[in-house]
């Protein structure tokens, strides 16, 4: 009864939260780096060094008034916010954070499930994910939205094709699609796959880049194009959303990455008796620091990157991108049948 | 128990957004409840023990195929509705008189076989592999590796002749 | 205890709403989606007997019809396109350039 219900409850409603309160620091983070990036102070004045300013901002978005433009599909309008914000939510099913920990007497595993088609299911989810910029930009009968929504999903769709073909040399590497499998054939192979598929790795940054719409493609938002992107007529809540959902976005693609190419929870050189003193920092502090790591690196490269034109996007997403998958995925292949 | 309260949730949700899929005038609308149809369907393979396929259906069907749907609907933008115009030689009776009677089949195979229990075959083939992912990818790659290279040249051909066709000039 | 024919039911019940789809509405993106529903139905059957059979092979077919759906989509849909772009109309009745 335990086991098999109030634990993983428990672990849902841990993850859930976590994640919701990651996603308001992490724009409370973004704003620091990018005023410490250009010599400013960022936000100050909410708490000491502005650290409840997330606070500050969930109680004005959930006073202001919420619009819905008059000539709006009013389903759909609602609708969208929402379609956007599950899928970035429940890709956290699959995500080990740490291997089978033992807690009160209980063997406690720190993933909510590990299923046989882990990494095939972070990769179905996210394409639901589009869905969201779509309707938004098509119900708010707007123009600039439209543009936007269909700009996004282009791109979307684009870079999907270009990382999911490189997961799969890791898939290969691997031999499974169990994202718990795949930490442990790391750890059996002793090394992160980030030194042993480096192309996918940066294949895979470059399109999780992309994914999540963030500089430098943050196109479907460009400012000075097209206003405020596809969620320009929202308001309130629904706007913040959709904000939220971007955030979720990027520490899911965080995680993913770092499971993948970094190890997850294992700490560098994983296995080897020489840095077994390594392992004395718990599991879930490396998987974590990893990721922050990588979020880090995200708002860095915001802050120094200017934005692509949308032809060089393509170009680079159909032209470069899919081509480099595709011979990493024959390379990786051959090696993997001449060597073993 | 649990299985039969999921298989009818289930069932009735797939054919309720089928329903909608069909009968509903908003076109978007339309593509949306198809979407939702598929997610359903994938969970019902969930239920069947199908995990791959399952996936891919949310995959291919409901982020690949249906998001095509719904660029298209929007590229596609109606000034009138196709539904205004009559046509004196379309059967529409037809297709809800060809509905009646497979729904009375339907009602008479329910009637005659519901109670029988089929026994379960074990059609046991020697697979070197647990796991419901390497097993199909075991027979895709080993008994039905032609049908495969097969398929993948449809589905070549079919990306060319789609882009040939929607092209403005080549 | 559910048994393939409740699968069976189900799969005939999606077909069946399919088949109304295709001859009672006249957008032909309708129509086009309603033929997916009949894909989807036979899909359902197809992997019910592969779980009643413990045998993947029901399942390896729906990939095969999933991959057949996928290039009907395509290119139905480019078809789609160029008449819209020709005719400005989806309306499957006013398809009637080769009609003799």
């Amino acid at each position: 009864m335990i086991d098999r219900f109030v634990i993983p409850l428990v672990k849902i409603a841990i993850v859930l939260n976590a994640t919701l309160v990651a996603v308001t620091y992490m724009v409370l983070l973004e704003r620091k780096v990018i005023a410490w990036a250009q010599s400013r102070l960022g936000p100050m004045r909410v708490g000491p060094y502005g650290i409840l300013q997330p606070v500050a901002d969930a109680v004005k978005l959930m006073i202001k008034e919420d619009i819905t433009p008059v000539r709006a599909d009013k389903w759909v309008f609602t609708a969208a916010p929402i379609i956007s914000m599950v899928p970035a939510l429940i890709v956290y099913a699959v995500i080990p954070f740490g291997p089978t920990v033992t807690m009160f007497g209980h063997p406690v595993p720190l993933y909510i499930t590990d299923i046989n088609v882990g990494l095939l299911y972070v990769v179905s989810v996210a394409s639901v994910g589009v869905y969201g910029i779509i309707l938004a930009g098509w119900a708010s009968n707007s123009k600039y939205p439209l543009l936007a929504s269909l700009r996004a999903s282009a791109q979307l769709i684009s870079y999907e094709v270009a990382v999911t073909l490189t997961l799969v040399s890791v898939i290969m590497m691997a031999g499974t699609l169990s994202m718990v499998g795949i930490v442990n054939a790391q750890y059996n192979q002793h090394i992160w796959y980030v030194f042993a598929q480096p192309v996918a790795f940066v294949l895979v940054l470059i399109g999780g880049l992309a994914e999540t719409n963030r500089a430098p493609f943050d196109l479907p938002e460009a400012e000075q194009e097209l206003t405020g992107g596809f969620h320009t007529e929202y308001s309130g809540m629904r706007f913040a959303l959709f904000f939220l959902a971007e955030y979720a976005n990027m520490i899911v693609v965080s995680s993913v990455v770092t499971t993948l190419f970094l190890g997850g929870w294992l700490p560098p050189f994983p296995n080897t008796a020489v840095f077994h003193v390594l392992y004395y920092i718990p599991s879930w502090m490396w998987f974590f620091l990893k990721s922050f790591a990588f979020l880090y690196l995200f708002i860095w490269i915001r802050a120094t990157l200017p934005r692509y034109r949308y032809d060089q996007l393509m170009r680079l997403g159909w032209k470069v991108l899919i081509p480099l998958a595709i011979v990493n995925l024959v390379i990786t292949g051959l090696v993997k049948v001449v060597l073993l | 128990m649990g299985q039969a309260i999921a298989f009818y949730t289930l069932a009735a949700f797939i054919l309720g957004f089928a329903i909608m899929v069909v009968s509903t005038r908003n076109t978007v609308h339309s593509v949306l409840f198809l979407v939702l149809n598929f997610l359903f369907v994938a969970a019902l393979y969930v239920l069947l023990g199908a995990d791959f396929l399952a996936v891919i259906q949310v995959l291919v069907y409901a982020g690949g195929i249906v998001v095509l749907y719904l660029f298209v609907v929007m590229l596609v933008n109606l000034k009138r509705a196709p539904e205004a115009h009559e046509d004196p030689h379309r059967r529409t009776t037809l297709g809800f008189g060809l509905g009646v009677a497979v729904l009375l089949e339907l009602g008479v195979i329910g009637a005659y076989t519901s109670t029988q229990v089929p026994a379960p075959v074990a059609a046991n083939a020697a697979m070197p592999m647990a796991g419901n992912t390497e097993q199909v990818g075991w027979l895709l790659y080993t008994s039905y590796l032609i049908p495969f290279e097969i398929a993948s040249m449809l589905l070549l051909v079919a990306m060319i002749g789609a882009i040939v066709l929607a092209k403005r000039e080549l | 205890m559910i048994t393939p024919t409740h699968y069976m039911l189900l799969s005939a019940a999606l077909f069946m709403i399919g088949v109304i789809g295709v001859m009672v509405r006249r957008n032909i993106i309708i129509i086009f989606m309603s033929i997916e529903l009949i894909l989807n139905a036979v899909n359902i059957n197809l992997v019910a007997f592969s779980a009643q059979l413990h045998h993947q092979i029901g399942q390896v077919f729906a990939i095969f019809v999933i991959a057949v759906a996928a290039a009907e989509a395509a290119v139905g849909l480019g078809i789609i396109l160029s008449f819209y772009r020709n005719k400005e109309t989806v309306n499957i009745d006013e398809m009637n350039l080769m009609r003799w």
